[in-house]
């Protein structure tokens, strides 16, 4: 469903957000302030890059990757990341024989501290109804298309469990450092609906 | 219950469109509205179980017409009504009941950072003797509660094996409706695709769920 569908007009439903934040602030329910931090740690301080980081890492130091794979939780917490809708995470790792991809079919969880806020078709009725039941036609519409012998495995994440995909690395990445590869990791790679490639 | 909102496995709902490069909000009314429900959330104001039931009260042709944070801001009014925190009339004016008290935030500027990287986990520090051990076979249980649930259609009757016990969780059906953390296992359980949806899938694939041990039985 594009974002712009709507039942009530975009033009409503400024006036009604502004009507309903000026009456909870007025009732002393909320901080104008404290929505304007969250917002602004959403638009610009927790996303993908975090992600792309722990990516990084992993590619980087074996030793961190092991920790990652068998408790992802304290190990995103080494690098910072963590906290809400992020509490209790697991990574799953791409392979040459298994591919991951991870979607929430009952509403649109997502883990916050190293991707951000879902994009909207993460949330969208096409990606939460296919994804389960067509996984490979979903990954050939986001141009993947994976060979009968490749393993995929749905992780729909439906409880309070969040989900990282660890992507392969790159053939051809090997005089990269750290910070060169988290340039070139994607959030879409980290969900499981695209491979990491080189510019 | 067996709303619109469990859309695993359904045919018809079009292609994945995909922007890109897209910005985190679309319009700033998305993202007062997703920072409003955030920190009545954070604030202790919103259970985050009832907030996904209430999202799924929404009548079916207007959860697939609505754009997400239009649920979200339908939510959030009929939240703050069901939780007393605003009465309908005062809704209805936009203004405060007279001489109704004022509240304090439960959610101010300089917590922020410190809600957010603490979380709230839905993990519970108790220790119950799990029923089921990695390995096991499951069967998910076919149950159809009217309430909130997490267990999707898709699963129902189908059977599956135990990957990992990820601990103890509360329990989002009794939450969902303030009756209780019902503080119980929950399980990752793989489940074949061809046991999901039929023989012609490929033997290779299969979906992970992470089910509550109420959600389950012997296999």
């Amino acid at each position: 469903m594009p974002h712009d569908d709507h039942e009530i007009p975009p033009t409503d439903l400024t006036l009604r957000v502004k009507a309903l934040e000026s009456l909870l602030v007025e009732k002393g329910l909320v901080d104008p302030a404290a929505l304007d931090v969250l917002i602004d740690t959403y638009e610009h301080k927790i996303g993908p890059r975090n992600g792309a980081r722990v990516v990084a890492r992993a590619w980087v130091d074996a030793a961190y990757k092991e920790r990652l794979l068998r408790d992802a939780t304290a190990a995103i917490a080494e690098l910072g990341y963590g906290g809400s809708q992020g509490e209790d995470m697991v990574v799953v790792e791409n392979t040459p024989e298994i591919h991951n991809l991870v979607v929430c079919t009952l509403c649109s969880c997502y883990p916050w501290p190293v991707l951000g806020l879902p994009p909207v078709w993460y949330k969208s009725a096409p990606y939460r109804s296919r994804a389960v039941i067509d996984p490979r036609v979903v990954l050939r519409e986001f141009g993947l298309e994976l060979a009968n012998d490749v393993e995929v495995r749905v992780w729909d994440s439906t409880a309070e469990v969040r989900y990282l995909v660890l992507p392969e690395r790159p053939a051809g990445s090997e005089r990269l450092n750290e910070e060169q590869l988290a340039a070139v990791i994607t959030r879409d790679s980290m969900i499981g609906v695209a491979k990491v490639k080189l510019p | 219950m067996n709303g619109i909102h469990d859309m695993g496995g359904m045919h018809g709902m079009g292609p994945i469109e995909y922007e890109k490069d897209e910005p985190v909000f679309h319009h700033d009314w998305e993202a007062r509205t997703y920072a409003l429900s955030l920190a009545l959330r954070l604030g202790g104001q919103f259970n985050l179980d009832a907030a996904r039931n209430a999202i799924e009260q929404l009548p079916p042709a207007d959860y697939l017409r609505m754009s997400y944070y239009e649920k979200w801001f339908i939510r959030l009014m009929n939240y703050a009504i069901l939780n007393g925190a605003v009465t309908a009339a005062e809704m209805e004016t936009g203004k405060p009941a007279p001489g109704s008290a004022r509240a304090i935030p439960g959610l101010v500027a300089d917590m922020v950072q410190g809600m957010i990287a603490g979380g709230a986990s839905a993990r519970r520090n108790v220790r119950i003797q799990p029923a089921f051990v990695a390995g096991q076979h499951v069967r998910a249980r076919n149950m159809n509660p009217a309430g909130h649930t997490r267990l999707p259609r898709y699963a129902r009757g189908k059977s599956g094996a135990i990957i990992r016990d990820h601990g103890v969780f509360v329990f989002p059906d009794t939450r969902a409706h303030f009756q209780g953390d019902k503080p119980q296992h929950v399980y990752s359980v793989r489940f074949d695709a061809r046991e999901l949806w039929g023989g012609d899938r490929n033997p290779r694939d299969a979906v992970y769920l992470d089910l509550w041990e109420d959600y389950l039985e012997p296999a």
